[in-house]
């Protein structure tokens, strides 16, 4: 967050400043604890939560701002559930008066065997979040097409999928995602598909701005450890990124010189 | 009177009664909710003079874990 900036390769996503490119989900832990210790160890200063009502007949049961400081942690309301335009608004209307901020993360889902965004009913909900003020993150297919079209509309940062969500099954085009990294002027996070270190770091080689994930570390047997090797593989993506890799080569070159050989 | 709080049939409750009444009745804190009352959102500075009314449809969320 901006009171914290240390390096100058910061995450901008429209008004907000991030150290860390990791963004992590609040869902599928074992308990709030659990989840506020993977936070730490994974370093990340956003995190995708989901609006629900409250159980009013168990008043006591623990809440989630209880483990997770929304002061010190931006909270990223996500429309998880809403199928329609207009369900989103009123999630996220919601969600800005329980104390989120401006910034939202828009997914609207549609079969739940794969969980691929409803991209039809994606973009007219991006616009009418866009209308209402909000700074749109969007959970969106790896269409470049769509992709530009939620640029366009005014969407701050372009969020496709790398596999299906929960699936782990790592970033299965490539292609895709190069292409929309290449065409984007806002941030391309990849959000869903992740499910181990390499595909984080895989995602930031291929020139994204951060990665959004859940059941990877959540689902992991030791979500701490999973957490903080996710902070290691997004900063290492990132670095060799920044570094600019080497030609690949279909052949050999030697490291030692020839020259000189005894 | 009654309010269909969260889906559910809450009798009984006394007339006119404020939301911080019944956030109270409820006993919910108000810093970590939001209150939809027939589908207005209530802000929270009003919660004190908000009155309900018979039959008022009330929903009250909070933030929990999602991905």
């Amino acid at each position: 967050m901006k009171s914290s900036i240390k390096s100058n390769d910061t995450l901008k996503v429209g008004s907000y400043e991030f150290n860390s490119r990791l963004i992590i989900g609040t869902g599928k832990y074992t308990n709030y604890k659990q989840n506020s210790d993977a936070l730490n160890a994974s370093g990340a200063e956003m995190v995708t939560v989901a609006v629900r009502r409250v159980n009013v007949s168990d008043p006591n049961k623990p809440m989630l701002v209880d483990y997770i400081n929304p002061k010190k942690t931006v909270y990223l309301p996500n429309t998880a559930g809403c199928f329609t335009g207009e369900d989103a608004v009123r999630t996220l209307r919601l969600a800005k008066e329980a104390g989120g901020w401006n910034l939202v993360k828009l997914e609207v889902l549609s079969d739940p065997k794969h969980l691929y965004p409803d991209m039809e009913e994606t973009l007219r909900s991006a616009e009418l979040l866009i209308k209402d003020g909000f700074e749109v993150m969007v959970y969106c297919s790896d269409d470049p097409v769509f992709a530009k079209k939620l640029e366009d509309m005014g969407c701050v940062a372009i969020m496709p999928l790398g596999a299906p969500i929960g699936s782990g099954l790592g970033i299965q085009n490539k292609v895709n995602i190069r292409l929309i990294v290449e065409q984007s002027n806002v941030p391309v996070i990849v959000d869903a598909g992740v499910g181990t270190a390499s595909d984080a770091a895989i995602a930031m080689e291929l020139g994204c701005d951060g990665v959004l994930m859940n059941t990877a570390i959540a689902n992991a047997k030791d979500p701490i450890k999973m957490a903080l090797a996710m902070k290691h593989a997004v900063i290492a993506g990132r670095q060799a990124y920044l570094a600019g890799r080497m030609p690949t080569k279909k052949y050999a070159d030697p490291s030692s010189p020839l020259a000189g050989l005894i | 009177m009654y309010l269909i709080v969260n889906g559910k049939k809450y009798d009984n409750l006394e007339d006119d009664i404020t939301m911080r009444e019944l956030l109270d009745h409820l006993k919910l804190p108000a810093k970590k909710i939001a209150i939809e009352r027939n589908r207005e959102i209530v802000s929270k500075s009003t919660y004190d003079s908000v009155r309900l009314n018979d039959g008022d449809i009330i929903e009250i969320i909070h933030f929990i874990g999602g991905g």
